[in-house]
Formats: structure tokens, C-alpha cells, sequence
């Protein structure tokens, strides 16, 4: 990539990588503090979206690809499956 | 209360510890010594352009080999605890129509693509893992897409079994061949040319094996985790 | 830097959602917000000011055919916290999966999802 040479990379990086972490944050405190259970599996799949994304922006593509297919992928799905299979037993409430 | 007095306490505590570790860090300019004779001996030694895969296959082997164990333990955990008595009801419906006939278009794509991405592993970023998690995608959208779909276990069990015995007999092969101090060692197959499928030795056939046993035990987990799923 | 720190906040963010919950199910989610956070220190440790990724192809060498590693060498990051973040992932996954796997069962044993029903178990 190209535009990594320039020193103009060096502000627009920074300014992408505050943007993402402030969305990250958010998304961690609402995942702990939020109401339904469902609402916090949903966050969490977000949380390890942008820390895909700021994988890839450190130079680490492998790792970056892999954090997107299980974080943001089976995670969530497994989650979600072992919901289903507790609610299917009976109502229950949430915290 | 005097319980959350205490949490908050304890977490002030952890943060003031990790304080000196972010203050003190600054990013150096230049590799260390190991990381670049990694990134030299990548080159002349294995012929293989990616040098994550060099290290996680045969620099670190041993590394992968356990991570290999852990995953195996995991696995039969999930299978054991979830197991189902045989004859019981069947709790799923069948997935919408556009989720049935975009599963029957997508799905052989998706796992086409995850046999690429662990057999080009060693020359642009993939390998087994990542791979694997994709073949385990696939599975999942027809589970998920119709009920009728039956994964027979014991292909995923013959899978999986095969390809952990492949892996640990091309371990050992690296100690017949090559004498005592070359356990996985992808020497025993020819280097190649630079930037060519069938390169950097054993490397290729490593990955494959270990792209199948991940994505064989993930769909495993997966097969048990959904309300049907469960062997005996 | 910036992914240090937010990786630092994101474990202590995880310890207290570990703590403060009586879900099972926010316990869990706590735990995996701890293990990302976890990733995103090693990775950040790894980086190397005006470094690329480390895959050595032609254009990063920059000779059409015979390597030049001198070159190679003083413009990649360090490798080796990437090769270690791997498998680190896949293994987070395989525990959740586990820990998942037991709150079904414990689930199935007491109806309740609530740690403190669980309190006085004598097993």
C-alpha cells in the first residue's frame, strides 16, 4: 500500500484509530450495563468487529482475518444457539 | 454495598499496576534479533513468503501441536455434555425461502474458498485456522437452512481423527528423515520455487491437515450446540 | 499506542463485568471481553514505527527475481505476537464454547440462571 509511506498517513491513522477505540469502549460499557442479554451478545460481535479492523490497520493481516471470522462470526452464533437452547427449556428472566 | 466498595478497589488496584507498563512503552524503531533472523531464515531457509505461517508451522510448532490438544479437549467436552437421549423431538423449522435456495447457491462457494485459503497459506495471509473457521461457516448455513440436513458424524469424526494421526506422522517423519534435532521440519519435501503452489516444502500439507481438523471440529461444536444436534 | 490502551481498558471493562453480574450469560460475554482485550496488548506490543505487514513479496523486496533481506528486514512488523494471537483466538473460542456448554447444563439442573441459586451446591 502506498499511502503507508507518506507522512500524511500519520494523522489520518490516528484520527481513524480514536474513532474506533471511543466505539469500542462504548460498545464494552453497553454490553455490561444493558438490560436483555440479547442486546449484550449483539455488542459483543461488535467489539470484535472494530478490533478487526484496528488489527488491520497495525499491519496484521492475518490476524485481523482471523479475529473477524471467529470474534465477529462463530462467537456470536454460539452465543446465541446456547440462548436458544436455555429459553426453549423455559421462560426465564434476565438480570 | 461493602461488596462493590470492595470491587471498585480491587479494579483501582489492577489499574494502578498496568499504569507504569502503558507509560513507559514506546514503539522501537527497528526488530529485535529473533524476529529478524524469523524473517531472514523465512526466506533462505524455507522458501515461504508469509512468515506467520513459517513460525506458527515450524518455528513454533510445538506451540500449534498443543494448541491442537486443547482444541480436541474442548471439542469432546462440548460433545459430552450436550449429548441427547436417542428419539427425541426434533425442535427446528425450516429456514425461509430465500434462506434456503442462497444456501444451496452459497454454500459450496463458501467452502471452495476455505480450501483455498488453507492450501495458499504460505503465500498471502491465511492458513489453517482461518480456513477451517470458513469451512465450519458453510456447514453452519445448512444447518441452519433446512432441517432436513443431516451431517453424518462419522465422517466428521473419521475426519478429524485422520487428519490429527496425518499430523503428528509428518511430525515424526521429520525425525526419520532428517536426524534428531528436525522434529516438523518441512525439509522433507522439496523447497520449490519461490511463489509457487507446491513450495516451501511440507508446509502446504501441514496447513491442509490442520485446516480440516479445526473446520471438522468446529462443525462438531456447532452440530451440538444447535437443538438437534448430539451423538451418542 | 492507542490500541494499548484501549486494549487495558477493555480487560479491566471485562474483569468488572465478571465481578458485577448474576447472568450467567453476562459472565460469559465478560470473559470474552477480556480475551480480546488481551489480543489487542500482545498485537500492540508487536509494532514497529513505519512497518508494513510481513509478507515478503517482489514489491517488499523490490528486486523482480532474487531476494534482497537486508531491505526486507528493516521495514516489517514483528511477526512473532501475530503467530501467537492465532492461537490464541481459536482457543478462546473452544473455551466459550465449554463455558457455554456448562450454564446449559447447569440450566437444565437448577431453571435458573442466576449464580446465587447455584451458591450452596455440594456436589
Amino acid at each position: 500500500m502506498p499511502w503507508l509511506k507518506t507522512r500524511r498517513r500519520k494523522m489520518s491513522s490516528i484520527i481513524a484509530m480514536t474513532v474506533l477505540a471511543l466505539f469500542c469502549l462504548i460498545a464494552a460499557v453497553y454490553a455490561v450495563l444493558t438490560k436483555k442479554t440479547i442486546n449484550a451478545v449483539i455488542a459483543s460481535g461488535v467489539i470484535s468487529l472494530t478490533a478487526s479492523i484496528m488489527f488491520l490497520i497495525y499491519a496484521a493481516p492475518d490476524v485481523a482475518m482471523t479475529e473477524a471470522t471467529i470474534g465477529a462470526g462463530l462467537t456470536t452464533v454460539v452465543f446465541l444457539y446456547a440462548l436458544k437452547q436455555i429459553k426453549s427449556d423455559k421462560g426465564d428472566s434476565d438480570d | 454495598m461493602i461488596k462493590y466498595i470492595l470491587i471498585f478497589i480491587a479494579l483501582v488496584g489492577l489499574a494502578w499496576l498496568l499504569w507504569p507498563l502503558t507509560k513507559d512503552f514506546s514503539t522501537p524503531e527497528q526488530l529485535n534479533s529473533i524476529a529478524s533472523q524469523y524473517v531472514s531464515g523465512s526466506v533462505t531457509d524455507l522458501n515461504s513468503p508469509n512468515v506467520v505461517t513459517s513460525i506458527v508451522v515450524t518455528y513454533r510448532g510445538l506451540d500449534t501441536l498443543g494448541e491442537v490438544t486443547v482444541l480436541f479437549l474442548a471439542t469432546a467436552g462440548v460433545g459430552f455434555l450436550l449429548k441427547k437421549k436417542s428419539g427425541s423431538r426434533s425442535q427446528r423449522r425450516d429456514g425461509s425461502e430465500i434462506l434456503q435456495s442462497g444456501a444451496g447457491f452459497l454454500a459450496p462457494l463458501i467452502m471452495l474458498f476455505g480450501v483455498y485459503v488453507f492450501t495458499h497459506g504460505h503465500l498471502s495471509p491465511g492458513g489453517g485456522f482461518q480456513g477451517g473457521v470458513l469451512i465450519a461457516s458453510g456447514v453452519l448455513l445448512m444447518v441452519m437452512a433446512s432441517t432436513s440436513f443431516r451431517f453424518s458424524h462419522l465422517l466428521i469424526q473419521l475426519t478429524e481423527s485422520l487428519s490429527g494421526i496425518a499430523y503428528v506422522i509428518i511430525a515424526i517423519l521429520g525425525v526419520i528423515l532428517l536426524g534428531a534435532n528436525h522434529f516438523l521440519d518441512p525439509r522433507i519435501l522439496p523447497l520449490g520455487n519461490w511463489l509457487s503452489l507446491f513450495s516451501a516444502g511440507a508446509i502446504p500439507v501441514i496447513y491442509s491437515f490442520l485446516g480440516l481438523k479445526v473446520g471438522a471440529e468446529l462443525s462438531a461444536v456447532i452440530e451440538s450446540l444447535s437443538a438437534d444436534g448430539g451423538e451418542e | 499506542m492507542i490500541m494499548l490502551v484501549s486494549g487495558f481498558l477493555l480487560v479491566l471493562i471485562g474483569i468488572w463485568a465478571m465481578l458485577t453480574r448474576k447472568n450467567i450469560i453476562r459472565i460469559i460475554i465478560g470473559f470474552s471481553i477480556l480475551d480480546t482485550g488481551i489480543h489487542l496488548i500482545i498485537v500492540a506490543v508487536g509494532f514497529v514505527k513505519g512497518g508494513t505487514a510481513p509478507i515478503l513479496d517482489n514489491a517488499l523486496l523490490r528486486v523482480p527475481t532474487s531476494v534482497d533481506l537486508s531491505a526486507a528486514v528493516s521495514r516489517v512488523v514483528d511477526p512473532l505476537p501475530s503467530a501467537l494471537v492465532l492461537t490464541a483466538i481459536v482457543i478462546g473460542l473452544a473455551v466459550t464454547a465449554l463455558l457455554l456448554s456448562f450454564a446449559i447444563r447447569l440450566h437444565k439442573y437448577g431453571r435458573s440462571l442466576d449464580i446465587d441459586v447455584y451458591e450452596e451446591q455440594k456436589w
